[in-house]
């Protein structure tokens, strides 16, 4: 799959937020910054880093939807055409699309029904074909978001990827929260999704699921690629992965013997680290 | 170990017996109230120092022989003490009857009646027209954040905001009917006319000058709110992911805002009835309005404590009626608050 081109390809891809400082001075802020990674269609590709390090932006990113003092740099391909930001505007809700964090994602004052439905392509038949393959009921349709537990919930968020028939979706931590065998129920949408021929590109801080889900695992730490690993070999030793942060993050898991490594911050050696990105399928 | 069950959640009720017992309640509470603002007024009158004789002959008081006034005095049974005045008013009351105006020398419920219907004509239109004007201007404002429209809605709303009611009429007044003469300086129909003779034009020629007054300064409030409102729905998590789904400006409004704005614009606008019978009550003043505003403000002046309480009860209803109203309509709007009601 190397040789095609791939759905999505972020090169170098940088983001920082202008703010005021102190008085009229502004600071910027770079919160990534030298991203590189690649989605190939029918794959499920995992960002996975810390809580706060800034991957839900670059999700917001490819679609368009940073906030107005945020400025971009290097570039976000998609199917080998640049993303402009009117591209991005004709491209998202139709080939590109969000799975968003949580319940506050939906309208408090909308049925699940008209919530699924593309606010772009009015049908009646998709939203149905979605709530039977999701198993949300006839009654679930005309529900509130308030009235929906949470499994139902991330369900009704995921369908909504599915009634805009995107080629690219990208999943925002899906699962956070969620009982075991709703989070297993969420990485089947998800892998279905991808055996549907889309793209997944799944933005998550648990390695464990991409374990679980993924093809291939990107590992991002302050705003860097740290590299990006086969997923299976990445799980079977750490001797398959290069960075010491990548390292470090496995011998982190409790199957691994829950091992932390105290006092040490990767973000200086990350300049000095390995060739971050270009390793593809092993 | 066992872990205690939680006890069942309540029967959803059907409908309409929740409607039912909601009203119930509400009227048993809007009986409370109209005791309380009787008494209230009783008391207030019992420490007016205006002798509604005094006031109802004016300045022939001296050349009123005594025996005379005595009579009148027992005619409008001003010589009991308060506390029996009231009893037997609480008496009539029940008996359909609310006693009989000092100053306009009718029943009350007749004199509330006429006046009302002219108050009712001018509310009605300065209400609905500050509410659609208000939400409208308050939509226009958030959807062009930050632009010149949007600074001069601001600008307007802060300015009104905080005009007083008879300064605005005042001006109004000065600039369109002593300045340009296009409006008539008051009265609710030519002067020389009978109530008969006025014609539907005379009303609503009449009625333009005040209604827009009370328009005017009505427009603020629902309109900053429904603006900060609008925003924040735009700002909000489900407004980002709308736009992430390819939704435009306009579908934005029209699938997410609408509906979330306009239960505090429905809340908003029941509860400046209140405003709106203390704004006319003004507004009347200055255009000599013939209206239930006016008749109240004679009712104290004069010293006319059955038509008082019976405007006084009567306003007290028609605010009470509103928020019932504001209430029945959330409902409607919110599924949340209609969900809310079946438990309790």
């Amino acid at each position: 799959m190397g040789q095609r081109i791939p759905l999505l390809e972020v090169k170098d891809f940088t983001l920082q937020f202008k703010q005021y400082g102190r008085g009229l001075k502004q600071i910027e802020t770079r919160v990534i910054s030298g991203f590189t990674l690649d989605v190939h269609a029918g794959e499920i590709v995992a960002v996975v880093g810390a809580s706060g390090s800034g991957k839900s932006l670059l999700a917001h990113a490819i679609l368009g939807i940073l906030p107005s003092n945020a400025a971009t740099g290097g570039s976000l391909k998609f199917k080998g055409e640049e993303l402009s930001q009117s591209l991005k505007e004709r491209l998202r809700g139709k080939e590109i699309s969000l799975i968003p964090q949580s319940v506050s994602y939906l309208d408090p004052l909308m049925t699940t029904g008209k919530q699924i439905e593309s606010p772009l392509r009015k049908a009646a038949n998709a939203v149905k074909s979605v709530m039977n393959r999701f198993q949300l009921g006839d009654d679930a349709k005309n529900k509130y978001p308030f009235q929906l537990s949470g499994g139902m919930a991330r369900r009704v968020l995921i369908g909504t990827a599915l009634t805009s028939g995107a080629e690219l979706v990208i999943a925002d931590e899906p699962t956070p929260g969620l009982h075991k065998s709703m989070v297993d129920e969420t990485l089947g949408s998800l892998k279905e999704l991808a055996a549907l021929g889309r793209g997944v590109l799944m933005i998550t801080h648990d390695i464990d699921l991409a374990f679980v889900v993924a093809d291939r695992i990107a590992v991002f730490n302050k705003g860097l690629t740290v590299e990006v690993a086969d997923a299976k070999a990445f799980e079977a030793s750490p001797d398959n992965v290069k960075h010491p942060y990548s390292k470090a993050l496995w011998h982190a898991l409790p199957q691994n013997g829950f091992h932390s490594v105290r006092g040490k911050d990767y973000g200086e050696e990350i300049d000095a680290g390995c060739d971050a990105g270009e390793e593809d399928d092993a | 170990m066992t872990i205690p069950l939680k006890p069942n959640p309540p029967l959803a009720l059907p409908r309409f017996v929740i409607l039912l017992r909601y009203s119930g309640k509400k009227a048993l509470r809007l009986l409370l109230l109209m005791f309380a603002v009787s008494v209230v007024c009783f008391v207030l009158m019992k420490f007016s120092p205006i002798d509604p004789i005094e006031a109802y002959i004016g300045g022939e008081h001296a050349s009123l022989p005594p025996e005379q006034i005595e009579h009148l005095r027992e005619y409008w049974g001003l010589n009991d003490g308060f506390a029996v005045r009231y009893v037997k008013w609480i008496r009539g009351l029940l008996e359909g009857n609310m006693g009989t105006s000092i100053v306009y020398n009718q029943p009350v419920a007749d004199v509330i009646a006429e006046k009302f219907s002219a108050s009712l004509l001018l509310m009605g239109t300065s209400w609905a027209l500050s509410g659609i004007l208000g939400f409208s201007m308050g939509i226009i404002g958030a959807l062009n954040r930050g632009k010149l429209v949007d600074k001069f809605i601001k600008l307007y709303c802060l300015t009104l905001a905080s005009a007083p009611i008879f300064w605005v009429g005042i001006l109004l007044l000065i600039v369109f009917s002593v300045w340009l003469g296009w409006f008539p300086i008051g009265l609710s129909a030519p002067i020389d006319a009978t109530a008969a003779e006025a014609t539907w034009g005379d009303r609503l020629y009449h009625l333009i000058l005040p209604a827009l007054t009370l328009s005017l300064t009505g427009v603020a409030s629902i309109a900053l709110h429904t603006r900060q409102k609008l925003i924040d729905v735009l700002d909000s998590d489900y407004a980002l992911f709308a736009k992430a789904r390819g939704a435009g400006k306009w579908l934005l409004f029209k699938r997410h805002g609408f509906k979330n704005i306009l239960l505090p614009a429905i809340t908003l606008q029941f509860g400046t009835i209140a405003e709106l019978f203390g704004g006319s009550t003004l507004a009347e003043g200055i255009f000599s309005y013939p209206g239930l505003g006016k008749a109240v403000v004679e009712a104290g002046i004069r010293a006319d404590l059955p038509l008082l309480v019976g405007i006084a009860l009567f306003a007290s209803a028609f605010v009470f009626a509103g928020n019932f109203i504001a209430n029945l309509l959330y409902a409607a709007v919110d599924p949340r608050i209609r969900e809310g009601a079946r438990r309790i």
